[in-house]
């Protein structure tokens, strides 16, 4: 057996590296490349060099796609840099191909004069073919734009691995080693703690731990020793200087998510029952808590959507806190059993990880297109608060705030996200949840004077009872309840009593949200840019870009969908004019016309991907100059 | 064949005590069918076989001992589903087909509670279906009350899926052609463990079957055939007329012989070579006693058949015609958290999780 393989270090090329602000990184090859763990590993060496960063992985919607296909290329992207980054990124700076595939569904995205890294050895007639190229574009000049490094990896990781007695197979699945190799090399990452990992992971495998250290060696030295095309690397991409100081981690909008619910299970001291259907992109979600059940945290797989809400709605009842979650589609199929626990007054969390549709749609793609689901979309005059996070990190505020709200005022909550928020990564500075204010919810335990629908003076929420307290015996349901009582009521008056008190209710929530502030520039400013959701870090970046020039933009961000907080209208009524950019044809833009009476216009966008900052800007740039 | 499976059995809290003289609990007054019963007005239609089993339910609920708010009543929609109102327990009527799932959600969030679920032939078999099938095959701790009167009430009077082939409503005025469910069968097939049949107005005898049910640990489902007076009045009156009864109906008992008539001189027998029962009268015909089977209620294969009687050829089974008790849902839920605890050392740290995997210090 040979020996175990070490990172090797070398004193390289002489010369000093280049120093670039940002980048954008694309690795794209089959499903069976592991692109996605190339990236993820990128990510970690990028995160550990200190700079910011935003990564998207985009996966093919089949499970296991056949090999060289169109539709089972699988991409990973990653934006770093040394100022704030927000969104993965628009242009590609260096895209990876490891097939023919690859490079046809991604070249689209490379910018001009970016830098395109193929694996000749998988540009064999059959892929092409499959591919639908007649002829070799790495042969017929049509790359010409680009700088490229084209070189034969598979022979090389073979090459590289010979000693350690590897089937073909397994040797060849070490590609994707030698291209994490090449990279770190042109932007000067730390090698050591990815052969750490894979010392861990394959401590069982010696032979074939050694060989992805040793592709990723090999990687790394090609880079050191190769000519490459034009200026080629190598890059420094410095540190960001003006990072808040602590412990960080990578997180996605799913991970976050679900932390945001253990810690809304610590402060509000109620178990969770997680009750939910599998259905892309919320399953993981589900997977996430399966995988805590030693927080107490119940998760229930149910056999249906309409079975997951209402075993989760059961939940609350009974005292606990239920949460179910789902996409667009399934949400539907909650609809009747979210508004009963609407009229019955039960805390409920709803989460839609929306999915760009309708109908089944493009379920891996993202869209924001059930906002008017979430406000309007019930049968019946029953509104509900509804809240969405604006970045992947801040996922796990918005679980909390979500619970706090949903045990304070007996309702549900419905929480939007989309298949980009939870997929995305972004570096997160990891909370000290000691610090979050704890909200046990008081159960009632006196039976003088109940009734199961007196209301709090301050919050109009009915009383919380366990069942099993003594005493407090009592039926809820889904006919109309006497005003205090609860007792079945056809009452012409009382039925707009408690329409009305419903209403008062959801509507009173705005008196426990912050104010609406503004993500950038000032009240009156001539020009805002309003979005929700997770269109947050594409705008951000865009008005920050424009705002550079000196254009007097403004950025508001709605996080409280309704009830919407109290100075939105006042605050919109200050500025010239109003742009509205959603993933949507408009949900946001109506619901503020209608509440507001403002002029305000929309941008839509429902590609099944995130807004380009480029566009944003371009958008935006033009109607500030046209005010200004 | 074996009788003698042990069976977890549910230790009530005080001991059981006939109906008539409830238990006693020293100081504090023993509960009476009348503290069970809500203050609200019952409103059914006048004659419903509802009534009857209301009654029984409440007179039963004493003796079983368990403490009024532990006891928890959750039904969805239809004529049987106003019974939560009418019990002064913990309750909730839902929605439409959906109470299986609410009271799975109840039990995950607080075994403790004493469990009911009160559904009809609609709302259970149509709208339900597909949630009663998983509550039983998860065999989750709730006992389910189906009232079956083969026809839609509060909706007024559209056939339902346990109505007979034929049955002429406002929504099919020509008779209905599709083919009723058997609610029992559905049930066996669910993978229920404890199967049981009984008569709205015969009330010691759904007494029983309802006390068995309480005492099985799982899913419990009985089917109760329950008159509706006003859209289907009579439907089961060929087995329950007074007159037919003895002849149309066997009430089956565990470790019995499966006999039946106004002196138990008819009987069941299985011909093997047809696998089926036959009807026989020992006695006459050279058919000896021992030739009728026994009731063996662990029996899943003796339980299919027993289903299957239909009049007029066959008697009806009532009673307790399957009980195999098997691992409870929830149980089962608790005892992997309880697993996963004990391997990573006790209640989950979230501060550690938060910190886990790899993180840098900036
Ligand atoms: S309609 Fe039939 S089942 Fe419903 S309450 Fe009236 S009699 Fe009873």
């Amino acid at each position: 057996m040979a020996a175990a393989q070490e990172l090797v270090k070398t004193g390289g090329r002489p010369g000093v590296r280049t120093v670039l602000s940002d980048v954008v990184v694309r690795f794209a090859g089959d499903s069976g490349d592991g692109m996605q763990l190339t990236g993820l590993q990128f990510t970690d060496a990028t995160a550990v060099h200190g700079n910011d960063l935003s990564t998207f992985p985009d996966f093919p919607a089949e499970i296991r796609a056949p090999a060289g296909t169109l539709f089972g290329v699988s991409a990973f992207q990653i934006n770093f840099g040394t100022g704030e980054i927000t969104t993965p990124g628009d242009a590609l700076d260096v895209l990876v191909a490891m097939n023919p595939a690859a490079l046809r569904t991604n070249l689209a995205d490379l910018g001009s004069g970016g830098l395109l890294i193929v694996d000749t050895g998988a540009f064999g007639a059959k892929n092409l073919r499959k591919a639908g190229y007649d002829r070799n574009p790495l042969e017929n000049g049509e790359l010409s734009e680009h700088r490229r490094i084209e070189v034969d990896i598979t022979r090389h990781v073979q090459e590289a691995v010979a000693e350690f007695g590897l089937t073909h197979k397994q040797a060849v699945r070490c590609k994707n080693m030698w291209v994490l190799g090449l990279l770190m090399w042109l932007y000067g990452r730390d090698r050591e703690p990815t052969v750490d990992g894979l010392s861990t992971k394959f401590a069982h495998l010696p032979a074939i731990r050694n060989a992805n250290i040793a592709a990723l060696n090999a990687g790394h030295a090609f880079g050191e020793t190769a000519e490459l095309p034009g200026e080629t690397g190598p890059y420094e991409v410095p540190p960001r200087r003006d990072t808040k100081p602590g412990l960080y981690r990578n997180v996605n909008g799913t991970e976050a998510m679900g932390f945001g619910l253990l810690a809304a299970s610590r402060l509000s001291e109620l178990p969770i029952t997680f009750a939910s259907y599998p259905i892309t992109p919320a399953s993981n979600l589900l997977h996430a808590l399966a995988a805590r059940k030693e927080f107490g945290v119940t998760t229930f797989q149910a056999e249906d959507e309409m079975a997951a809400v209402c075993a989760a709605i059961g939940a609350s009842w009974a005292g606990g806190l239920g949460v179910t979650s789902s996409s667009g589609p399934g949400i539907a199929l909650k609809t009747e059993a979210i508004t009963y626990a609407a009229t019955v007054e039960l805390p409920l969390i709803v989460i839609n990880t929306q999915r760009a549709g309708p109908s089944t749609g493009m379920p891996t793609k993202a869209e924001q297109s059930d906002l008017y689901q979430a406000v309007f979309g019930r049968a019946a005059d029953v509104p509900l608060p509804v809240l969405a996070a604006a970045s992947p990190a801040e996922c796990f505020d918005v679980a909390v705030e979500a619970a706090r709200i949903a045990t304070r005022y007996m309702t549900p909550v419905i929480v939007l996200s989309d298949a980009y928020l939870a997929n995305a990564s972004e570096p997160w500075r990891i909370p000290d949840v000691s610090g979050y204010e704890p909200f046990p919810p008081s159960f009632r335990t006196d039976p003088e004077g109940f009734h199961p629908y007196l209301r709090d003076p301050d919050t109009l929420a009915r009383p919380w009872v366990r069942p099993g307290t003594p005493g407090l015996e009592h039926r809820v349901g889904g006919i109309e309840k006497g005003y205090d009582t609860g007792d079945i009521s056809y009452d012409p008056d009382n039925h707009q009593r408690m329409t009305d008190v419903r209403t008062a209710r959801i509507d009173g929530i705005a008196e426990s949200i912050p104010d609406q502030g503004l993500e950038a520039g000032e009240a009156g400013a001539p020009l805002a840019v309003v979005g929700w959701g997770s269109t947050w870090g594409a705008i951000h970046q865009a008005v920050r870009r424009v705002r550079a020039e000196g254009l007097d933009v403004a950025h508001v961000h709605v996080r409280h969908l309704w009830p919407l907080p109290r100075n939105l209208g006042a605050l919109l009524r200050s500025f010239g004019s109003v742009l509205v950019p959603e993933m949507n044809k408009g949900q946001l833009l109506r619901l503020l016309r209608s509440e507001y009476l403002i002029d305000a216009d929309g941008l839509s966008k429902v590609a099944g991907r995130p807004f380009r900052v480029n566009e944003l800007e371009a958008e935006i740039r033009g109607r500030a100059e046209a005010r200004s | 064949m074996s009788a003698s499976v042990s069976a977890p059995v549910r230790t009530p809290a005080a001991a059981p005590a006939s109906a008539s003289t409830p238990a006693s609990t020293g100081s504090v007054p023993a509960p009476t069918a009348k503290d069970f019963a809500s203050d609200q007005e019952v409103r059914w239609c006048p004659g419903c076989g509802d009534y009857a089993i209301l009654k029984t339910i409440q007179q039963l609920m004493p003796e079983l001992g368990v403490p009024r708010e532990r006891v928890v009543f959750i039904s969805g929609i239809g004529c049987a589903a106003r019974f939560p109102y009418y019990m002064d327990t913990y309750g909730m009527h839902t929605i439409h087909g959906r109470a299986p799932a609410f009271a799975t959600g109840v039990k995950l969030a607080n075994p403790e509670l004493d469990v009911w679920l009160v559904t009809g032939d609609g709302d259970g078999l149509s709208i339900g279906g597909n949630h009663l099938l998983h509550l039983l095959r998860r065999n989750v701790d709730v006992k389910v009350l189906l009232f079956n009167n083969e026809a839609y009430g509060l909706t007024k009077g559209q056939y339902s899926p346990t109505s007979r082939e034929g049955t002429r409503t406002p929504s099919t005025p020509e008779g209905s052609v599709d083919h009723p469910v058997s609610p029992l069968a559905f049930a066996l097939g669910a993978g229920a463990r404890f199967i049981g049949r009984g008569i709205d107005t015969v009330r010691p005898r759904l007494a029983g079957v309802v006390r068995r049910a309480h005492a099985h640990r799982g899913a419990s489902f009985i089917e109760i055939f329950q008159n509706c007076p006003v859209y289907n009045d009579g439907a089961f009156a060929g087995f329950t007329a007074r007159d037919r009864a003895a002849a149309a109906q066997i009430e089956v008992r565990d470790g019995e012989p499966l006999r039946f008539g106004r002196n138990g001189e008819m009987g069941l027998r299985l011909d093997p070579r047809r696998l089926r029962l036959e009807v026989v009268e020992p006695g006459r015909d050279g058919v000896a006693d021992e030739e009728v089977c026994v009731h063996d209620e662990t029996n899943r294969v003796l339980a299919q058949l027993l289903i299957a009687m239909e009049p007029p050829d066959f008697p009806v089974a009532t009673g307790v015609i399957h009980c195999a008790p098997a691992p409870e849902y929830v149980e089962a839920v608790a005892a992997q958290r309880e697993r996963v605890r004990a391997e990573r050392g006790g209640a989950g740290d979230l501060d550690a999780l938060l910190r886990s995997g790899h993180t840098w210090r900036v």
